[in-house]
């Protein structure tokens, strides 16, 4: 197994076990943690293929990398945010509870 | 595939299956710190400093802190007494587990990846901020309104409106007297009714 096909196993257990905690558990905040679990792995798959590639020097897999990096924190704000305005409406972060648009 | 690498990728694995499955969120919190720090020695171990180092920054340092506050503010550190996976786990199990087989099969099976491993590149931070500076500035500008942008409405969304809400439950009140009930979110039960 040359280093890039064990950095490739790596980021898709890790997508496989954020995707698993992101539509199983119920609370909220699980879920939004799941969900970045994903994007690191999505992140770590860049890198390994930046540093193994033919033309580590182009730098496109790093740069990609950091503006994902901001986005995620961007979308961890918004996530929270929105769980903390959940929380304040329905009194509970519970996914199961939260049925006001089921049909 | 070095023993460094190996070490780090097992602790890595194992402190995101923590955060995933443990029942007191504030464990869940803290595995995730333990999980995204590997990430972060991954990273080193790829010749990627700078992005460890955002990687340290940003998620071990903000998002983590961040997660942490969501929990304490939602009083959802109390161990719960109930189950703790949604009904139909098991399907997302397996779902999850057939995206990890065919992700590892591709890998495995995959002829266009390349063999060798080309020599360390020679990143600084001075290359980084030539190429944000000059190939990457659009893309540096929008990730700045974009982030100025979502943590306005992170703010503007979490913040307690008591002014707002007084007014509408004012309003709310003239208007029951007027014309009955004016939640649309909580319509009271009517006694006998068809529900």
């Amino acid at each position: 197994m040359t280093p890039l096909q064990g950095c490739l196993l790596v980021s898709a257990l890790l997508f496989a076990i954020g995707l698993a905690g992101a539509v199983t558990r119920r609370n909220a905040i699980l879920a939004l943690v799941g969900i970045e679990l994903m994007l690191n792995a999505a992140n770590l798959n860049f890198i390994a293929f930046w540093r193994y590639g033919p033309h580590p020097e182009a730098l496109s897999g790093m740069m990609i990398v950091i503006f994902s990096i901001s986005i995620a924190a961007a979308e961890a704000a918004v996530g929270l945010a929105l769980i903390i305005a959940i929380y304040r409406h329905y009194r509970t972060v519970n996914l199961d509870e939260i049925k006001d648009l089921k049909g | 595939m070095s023993l460094p690498f190996i070490i780090i990728a097992v602790v890595t694995l194992f402190a995101a299956a923590a955060a995933m499955s443990l029942r007191n969120l504030v464990h869940c919190a803290l595995s995730l710190v333990v999980s995204l720090a590997g990430l972060a020695a991954l990273y080193l171990t790829l010749d990627a400093q700078f992005v460890g180092f955002a990687q340290v920054l940003v998620y071990v340092g903000a998002v983590a802190i961040l997660i942490v506050f969501a929990v304490l503010l939602t009083r959802s550190d109390a161990i719960p007494n109930q189950a703790i996976l949604a009904p139909g786990w098991v399907i997302g199990i397996v779902v999850s587990a057939i995206v990890f087989t065919l992700l590892g099969w591709a890998t495995l099976n995959s002829t266009g990846l390349p063999k060798e491993v080309p020599p360390v590149p020679v990143v600084t931070v001075k290359n980084i901020g030539d190429a944000l500076m000059t190939q990457y500035v659009l893309p540096l500008e929008v990730i700045g309104l974009l982030l100025t942008a979502a943590l306005i409405g992170a703010v503007i969304i979490a913040m307690r409106d008591d002014t707002a809400k007084t007014k509408m439950e004012d309003g709310g009140l003239q208007m029951e007297k007027a014309s009955g009930p004016s939640s649309i979110l909580h319509p009271p039960s009517s006694p006998g009714g068809a529900r």
